[in-house]
């Protein structure tokens, strides 16, 4: 492993064929989300009184929050176990959870019927709502994240602040501040960072205590007390395969050689971290005898195996695998398992589960909802590039940058 | 080292694991509705189908009320309806198990339960049980989110999902104003056959069991929304088995109760995130000043 990676503003040029796609597809989503805000919520999507939520919830909300999780879970085994040799994955996996958190927050200002009254529960605190811790600890972890991220920024620019024109004159005491900031920030940090972990565990679980008072209208297969021990659990073990994912992805679309000694480690760590997933998810089917109804062929028995044998089992196995480990073709195929696992099983919670007792016609999410939580994502991503073009968040081997690195496959 | 990575994180889980189970927290039972608030009792074997409820409910809450005559248009029957945001009340027709031919008609609206999921949910508080026992709510508070609507073990809360301002959630609200000015629940008041009787829930169980005990011919014996969900202020006595009528069957403990003990558990007192951060904090101080910190993978 190089022994001195440094993370470095990346020397690429932003637009790229990729990029304009994803700038047409932010845009068309851009265009239902006017929609949304000049005529309703019922004018772009299929939700009803008998499904209140839909894909916004369960995609852009749920399975964001869950496959954010990169970000506490690099930061508890980076920063709190101090383990250095994987810092380089650490500012990656943050600014996704940051980006992520952002378009979680997102995601639900557009589909509160009222999103003017978004600060609402700032104020206005009911205890026993566990859609109100969810939204305080997130509200909290947001702001966490971004404060985790300053010294990034600060990094930046400390010493090269060159502000425009008249502006100029200001550039001393902008530096000034800078150097205030990144004293205090480097004193401080390890306050946000352990709060960051502990804000996450809350709402990582109780994100799946919301559903439990849906009670009987939740399908048996995932209605259970122990849900938000089950969604804590699921969170911690897709951290890493996200931060895995994320990096090999990076790796191949900026043409930089992939971490392999990283990134396997953190694949070795995963396992177990599934393993505990899997036993609890096993047991709880076996203690409520809910294996009963997979033996009824229906959407959420397959959509159960599906989430179980695809997202779980096969991606643990893998991950047990010495082959797998050293091979980015597969290392990146096992954590891609994993996620879409985690993403399955939030949608499954959340929109597969829940059948109203009078439902009078289905739900499907509509042309408009897919358009802004496909364009929402897309944003996501340009936002990615753009951030790693600006700020020093990827390592690279210091001073010989080599952009032409061929990304290459092994096995 | 790769061990103990593994141990400290599921030391973390288990700390947050062991305040999960229910049994470790009281749930908030303890917050008991008022003992005299009212309710309204609904005899389905009285009831002959009429939607005058319908159409007085529509205007004491001043929703778009199409001509009363318009309401004897039996051919709404055809399929089930429920109350949505034109509509706090719908009736419903079901064929008779025990005598064909002669259906059975029954109202649906909110139950006002004792201890309301939908308050329970609320992430602002936008739902209130009122002392007089109506379930309301508050459009200054509420942000929209419809997590009511995914708590309601009746289905009842609806929305306005085509208006971009001030949405509304809309549910029957127990006539709330009618009320405070002294007057009772406007389809109580138009209903032309007494179906619906309002008072006193203590005083509605005591008259629907009496009803029960002395024509058990014409009634099942099972007082609706007595037990269900931990008791509801609304009422239904049947002919026939309440499934027939696609009431949801329902058990007994209150809707809200284990998400609250959950809920609790998890933050008992802040005990358990502060020993979390606590925890954390050791762990990260530990890892600091051993001395392999940073070696080997």
């Amino acid at each position: 492993m190089d022994r001195f990676m440094r993370p470095t503003p990346l020397p690429r040029r932003f637009l790229t064929p990729g990029v304009g796609v994803l700038i047409l597809l932010a845009l068309n989503g851009l265009v239902f989300l006017a929609g949304r805000l000049l005529f309703g919520i019922g004018a772009v999507t299929n939700l009803s009184n008998q499904y209140p939520w839909g894909i916004w919830i369960g995609i852009d909300v749920a399975a964001g929050v869950a496959l954010a999780a990169g970000g506490f879970t690099t930061a508890a085994l980076g920063h709190v176990m101090h383990r250095e040799q994987y810092h380089a994955v650490v500012r990656p996996a943050l600014l996704t959870a940051l980006l992520g958190y952002t378009f979680v927050a997102l995601g639900v200002c557009i589909d509160i019927g009222r999103p003017y009254y978004i600060w609402h529960p700032l104020v206005m605190w009911n205890g026993t709502s566990a859609l109100f811790e969810v939204g305080i600890c997130v509200v909290i972890y947001i702001h966490v994240l971004y404060i985790e991220f300053l010294p990034v920024a600060v990094e930046r620019f400390l010493g090269r602040v060159a502000l425009p024109g008249p502006l100029a004159r200001l550039n001393p005491l902008a530096e000034r501040l800078l150097a205030a900031l990144d004293r205090g920030l480097a004193r401080t940090m390890f306050v946000f960072i352990i709060a960051g972990v502990v804000l996450s565990t809350l709402h990582q679980s109780s994100l799946g205590t919301l559903m439990v008072i849906a009670g009987p209208k939740m399908h048996p297969l995932w209605q259970t007390p122990i849900l938000p021990l089950l969604f804590l659990l699921s969170a911690v073990s897709v951290g890493f395969p996200m931060v895995i994912l994320e990096s090999l992805l990076a790796a191949r679309s900026f043409g930089l050689k992939p971490e392999m000694s990283v990134l396997a480690g953190l694949g070795r760590m995963t396992a177990p971290l599934l393993g505990v997933y899997l036993a609890f998810k096993i047991g709880d089917m076996f203690v409520r005898e809910t294996f009963v109804h997979l033996a009824t062929f229906n959407t959420a028995s397959v959509m159960f195996m599906v989430e179980v044998l695809f997202g779980v089992v096969i991606p643990l196995r893998m991950f047990m695998s010495r082959a797998v480990l050293k091979s980015p073709a597969l290392l990146l195929t096992a954590s891609a398992l994993v996620v879409a696992g985690v993403a399955v099983n939030r949608v499954d919670n959340f929109l597969i589960a829940y059948t109203p007792p009078y439902s009078l016609r289905p739900y499907h999410p509509a042309f408009g909802e897919v358009c802004v939580t496909v364009g929402f994502i897309s944003l996501l991503v340009l936002l990615y590039r753009a951030a790693v073009l600006l700020f020093p968040v990827i390592s690279l081997p210091d001073r010989t940058l080599s952009p032409k690195a061929k990304y290459t496959v092994h096995g | 080292m790769a061990n103990l990575t593994r141990r400290e994180f599921l030391a973390g889980a288990a700390v947050l694991g062991a305040g999960l189970t229910p049994s470790a927290a009281q749930a908030s039972g303890g917050r008991s509705p008022a003992p005299e608030r009212s309710g309204v009792l609904v005899d389905t074997t009285v009831c002959i189908g009429c939607r005058n409820c319908e159409y007085a409910c529509k205007q004491a809450h001043g929703l778009a009320t199409p001509p009363q005559e318009a309401y004897e248009d039996r051919s709404v029957f055809a399929r089930m309806r429920r109350p949505d945001d034109t509509a706090l009340t719908v009736v419903n027709r079901y064929e008779n198990p025990r005598k064909p031919g002669l259906p059975v008609t029954v109202k649906v609206q909110c139950m006002h339960c004792a201890q309301p999921a939908c308050v329970s949910a609320c992430i602002v508080g936008a739902l209130t049980k009122a002392e007089n026992g109506a379930v309301v709510w508050d459009t200054d508070k509420c942000i929209g989110c419809r997590y009511c609507m995914i708590a309601c073990p009746f289905q009842i809360p609806a929305f306005e999902y085509h208006k971009a301002l001030q949405p509304r959630i809309m549910k029957c609200d127990f006539c709330f104003e009618r009320r405070k000015a002294g007057r009772i629940p406007a389809c109580v008041e138009i209903c032309p056959m007494e179906v619906m009787t309002f008072g006193p829930r203590e005083e509605l169980v005591r008259i629907a069991k009496d009803r029960v005990r002395r024509f058990p011919e014409r009634y099942v014996s099972h007082v609706f929304g007595e037990f269900e969900v931990g008791g509801t202020d609304w009422l239904y006595l049947s002919g026939v088995d309440f499934a027939a009528l696609q009431f949801p069957r329902l058990g007994r403990s209150p809707a809200p109760g284990v998400s609250e003990s959950i809920q609790h558990g998890i933050f008992a007192y802040f005990i358990p995130p502060v020993s979390l951060y606590a925890l954390l904090g050791a762990v990260m101080w530990i890892a600091k000043h051993s001395p392999e910190s940073g070696e080997e993978a």
